[in-house]
């Protein structure tokens, strides 16, 4: 994906600005509860699941697989224009949170659901840095 | 509708269920409306009481997409059983066909999805439903012919109604043929973008009696709401459908079986496959054999969406759901022409909006059931 002017920016919030510095560091970060453990995402100022406010931030190992894809025929704005076709996709980490991203470095037709992938951060802007998945070497079938 | 803005259209469907009930403005004391994309108020209700020169005690501007017509309708059905009003206006209209500038039709576009961590990676809203068609077809193995057959079904409805936009038979080969837009949806899996409004007046069934025309009934309501954004979903296969529609069915003492005329929220294809399960017309993971069958066809075990739904009669945004309750009426005022219902009793409406995400269920009926 070249020339991202006009894309449609995540503006950070107070509470996510750290988030996505660790993203221009190509860090993926999720949250942890301290008090039940879960791991969640995206982040939150209490736990989801006990609404504890003991979170804790932890690297996720960057790995996933596809929970369920689509091929963007026609682009959101022109900005995406030259991407097209582009790979939409759930991807559920490996720690149990799912992201929505997009599939790159390969052939969109190549996709499906099962695959494995691993994030591959992309700089949008100088102050935005997204994360993305490329699949890893391997494949599963589901 | 170029020759009316969204405000007006509003208005004039407002005028139009004002005109049906036989009463005047000034017995309508409760307003619900829904905001427009192309003509924004910071408060659309209360706009609307202005234009109309209303001055109402229950005025809400209802947001939850597709899923907003019948929830609201739970709502305006509590405000009068509560006293807190008597007789409630809902009309709901926009003009998304000629009414967007081309910033407003990007702003609407990138307002769908969480906006720091989905709306940047550049969905479409077909793909955002994509992703839900594809998760159905790797579960139960639905195909996309499947899915077309849903936009058939619809469409022959539509032959049937000559409000409908759009009304030349198609075949399943059509929609397969048609432009992919985001896999495995096709073009004709999509629904329209229209201009168009619709209203109705409620109130207690004993102040109805005194109406000119045959009231319908509510016999049941209920809603299910299970995220905002679909990466956040529980399941992308079984949807809050379940719970709304488990309320609905239990608060009028009904189940699927009695049902004889369904309108579910067809903005794509897949979502009406997801409803007819979700909602018990079908065991999960048939309901796409179902509708290849002619089950949702006209004459088929259960009519679906006789005007043609919002793939084919019209989708005019956050009102679109107005059109599957208009049409539940007339058919059960037996006014529905050539697309009647023989014996229709007792129809189910359905909406939901957002990404699967908001579910609101009614159902309505010929006689009160007390």
């Amino acid at each position: 994906m070249s020339g991202h002017n006009g894309k449609f920016l995540p503006v950070p919030r107070p509470e996510t600005e750290g988030w996505w510095e660790n993203c221009r560091n190509h860090k993926l970060m999720i949250q942890r509860c301290s008090d039940c453990g879960e791991f969640q995402f995206y982040p939150r100022i209490i736990c989801a699941g006990c609404m504890s406010g003991q979170l804790e931030w932890v690297e996720s190992a960057g790995r996933g697989k596809v929970s369920t894809y689509t091929v963007c025929r026609l682009p959101v704005a022109e900005a995406y224009a030259s991407d097209v076709p582009y790979v939409v996709a759930l991807v559920r980490l490996e720690e149990g949170p799912v992201m929505m991203s997009n599939v790159v470095d390969c052939d969109p037709e190549s996709v499906k659901t099962g695959m494995l992938v691993e994030v591959a951060f992309q700089k949008w802007s100088e102050t935005v840095t997204i994360p993305q998945f490329k699949p890893v070497a391997e494949r599963t079938t589901q | 509708m170029p020759h009316l803005g969204a405000t007006a259209l509003c208005i004039d469907a407002a005028t139009r269920a004002l005109k049906d009930a036989a009463i005047t403005k000034d017995q309508v004391d409760g307003l619900v409306t829904c905001n427009s994309f192309a003509e924004p108020y910071m408060y659309h209700a209360e706009a609307i009481a202005e234009y109309l020169q209303i001055f109402p005690r229950y005025c809400v501007t209802a947001n939850a997409g597709g899923g907003t017509t019948f929830s609201s309708i739970q709502h305006a059905a509590t405000a009068i059983a509560t006293g807190v009003c008597e007789t409630v206006l809902l009309c709901m209209a926009d003009s998304l066909r000629t009414g967007l500038s081309r910033e407003q039709a990007k702003k609407m576009q990138s307002s769908t999805g969480h906006p720091e961590f989905e709306t940047p990676y550049g969905a479409t809203v077909p793909a955002y439903y994509a992703l839900i068609a594809r998760a159905h077809m790797d579960a139960y193995g639905t195909t996309a012919e499947q899915f077309a057959a849903v936009a058939v079904s619809g469409r022959q409805h539509a032959a049937r109604n000559p409000a409908a936009q759009m009304r030349e038979l198609i075949s399943v080969e059509d929609v397969l043929n048609s432009r992919m837009i985001a896999d495995p949806l096709h073009l004709l899996d999509c629904s329209l973008v229209s201009d168009g409004g619709a209203a109705i007046v409620m109130t207690s069934a004993q102040r109805a009696s005194d109406f000119p025309h045959d009231p319908v009934y509510i016999l049941g309501a209920g809603e299910g709401h299970c995220h905002e954004h679909i990466s956040q979903a529980k399941s992308l296969t079984t949807s809050a459908a379940v719970e709304s529609g488990r309320r609905a069915y239990r608060m009028a003492g009904l189940g699927p079986e009695d049902i004889d005329v369904a309108q579910l929220y067809d903005c794509f294809t897949p979502v009406v496959l997801i409803e007819l399960e979700d909602l018990g017309f079908c065991p999960k993971g048939e309901a796409g054999a179902f509708v290849a069958s002619g089950g949702t066809a006209p004459g088929g075990v259960l009519p679906v969406n006789t005007h043609g739904g919002m793939l084919s009669h019209c989708h005019p945004g956050n009102p679109g759901a107005m059109f599957s309750l208009t049409e539940a009426v007339a058919q059960l005022r037996r006014a529905a022409g050539d697309r009647q219902v023989e014996d229709a009793q007792i129809a189910l409406v359905h909406g939901q909006g957002g990404i699967m995400s908001s579910h609101a269920t009614l159902i309505l009926a010929r006689e009160s059931g007390t």
